[in-house]
């Protein structure tokens, strides 16, 4: 069977187990780096504080996302440009 | 995976940065002989490392209702080996921890370790080891890229088990703690990275065998064998 196939196939299982799970409760959400602060906290009885806050800090959600966009973007822009350098090589 | 800034007391956050210290320096010198003699190879050690920056960007949903991202280091890990994909697995834990608050400067060793080094290196020997057993090519690369993903979180949650041993139970019951919140969550995650770094591995392989052979990612019987297959 085709690579493709099978990786289409994988996602839609994936989309539809999100599908199913998000209509069978309520759930935040929530990134699992956070969970494990809570996990944190719960172990030492809230007593540990983190000794060192993050020197910047996006100040909106929407200005994180423009972070996680941009690595995205930067990431795909690379990909792209490689593959079709890499095509235009074969061609010639 | 990450750890958040200041979740790593001391001396756990000295350890860790410690450890990964020598082998991003390692990955530095392998990069610059990369860059000496073998400049063929430069366009994919930048397409691998875009491969990184881009799963590692994206949040994905999973069956425990969390979010967490593949880290898309089982590909560089097959092409350069581990030393090489911890300097680039460096560069995206810096862009993230200075301009997404998402994990930190303090644990930026532990994370390194985690996900430049420990988890590239499962995938490496997970590699090796199949290719030489002569197993399916797209499968092993499945396999690879999926438990590199695995092992970084499992990694991350045996660091911050360590860092806080639970008081009744110790380290195993803080372990098995973590390992439910990253573990769980990133099983399904690991699957998607593995089929997808498969189908980048197959679109470099139809663009780029040449270098794969020169990188000794794969050997000519195997190459003539796939090349087969594919046509």
């Amino acid at each position: 069977m085709k690579l493709e196939v099978v990786a289409i196939m994988v996602i839609g299982l994936f989309i539809i187990a999100f599908a199913f799970i998000s209509s069978s409760g309520v759930y935040e959400w929530s990134g699992a780096d956070s969970q494990a602060e809570e996990v944190v906290s719960e172990l030492t009885g809230d007593s540990y504080q983190p000794w060192f806050k993050p020197i910047w800090e996006p100040p909106s959600g929407e200005i994180e996302s423009l972070f996680f966009s941009l690595q995205a973007a930067i990431g795909g822009l690379i990909i792209g440009y490689f593959f079709g350098y890499y095509r235009k090589d074969r061609a010639t | 995976m990450h750890i958040m800034e200041g979740f790593l007391p001391h001396p756990w956050w000295e350890i860790w940065l410690a450890l990964s210290l020598p082998v991003v320096g390692y990955g530095v010198y392998r990069v610059n002989n990369l860059i000496k003699e073998q400049r063929n190879a430069l366009p994919l050690l930048a397409v691998s490392g875009a491969f990184i920056f881009v799963l590692s960007s994206l949040k994905l949903p999973s069956v425990t209702g969390s979010c967490s991202h593949p880290t898309g280091t089982g590909l560089t890990a097959i092409l350069f080996g581990p030393a090489i994909t911890s300097v680039l697995a460096t560069i995206v834990l810096v862009y993230q921890a200075l301009f997404l608050a998402h994990g930190g400067l303090t644990t930026l060793g532990a994370n390194i370790f985690s996900m430049g080094i420990a988890g590239p290196l499962m995938g490496y020997t997970i590699y090796k080891i199949f290719m030489k057993s002569g197993f399916n090519l797209f499968l092993t690369v499945f396999l690879a890229a999926a438990m590199a993903d695995l092992t970084t979180y499992i990694v991350t949650s045996l660091q911050l088990a360590m860092a806080f041993p639970a008081s009744s139970g110790g380290v195993l019951a803080s372990f098995t703690a973590f390992a439910a919140v990253f573990a769980l969550t990133q099983l399904p995650l690991a699957i998607i990275e593995g089929i997808v770094t498969a189908l980048m591995f197959k679109y470099i392989l139809q663009a780029k065998s040449d270098v794969l052979l020169k990188l000794n990612v794969i050997s000519e019987t195997t190459l003539v064998k796939i090349k087969e297959s594919l046509t």
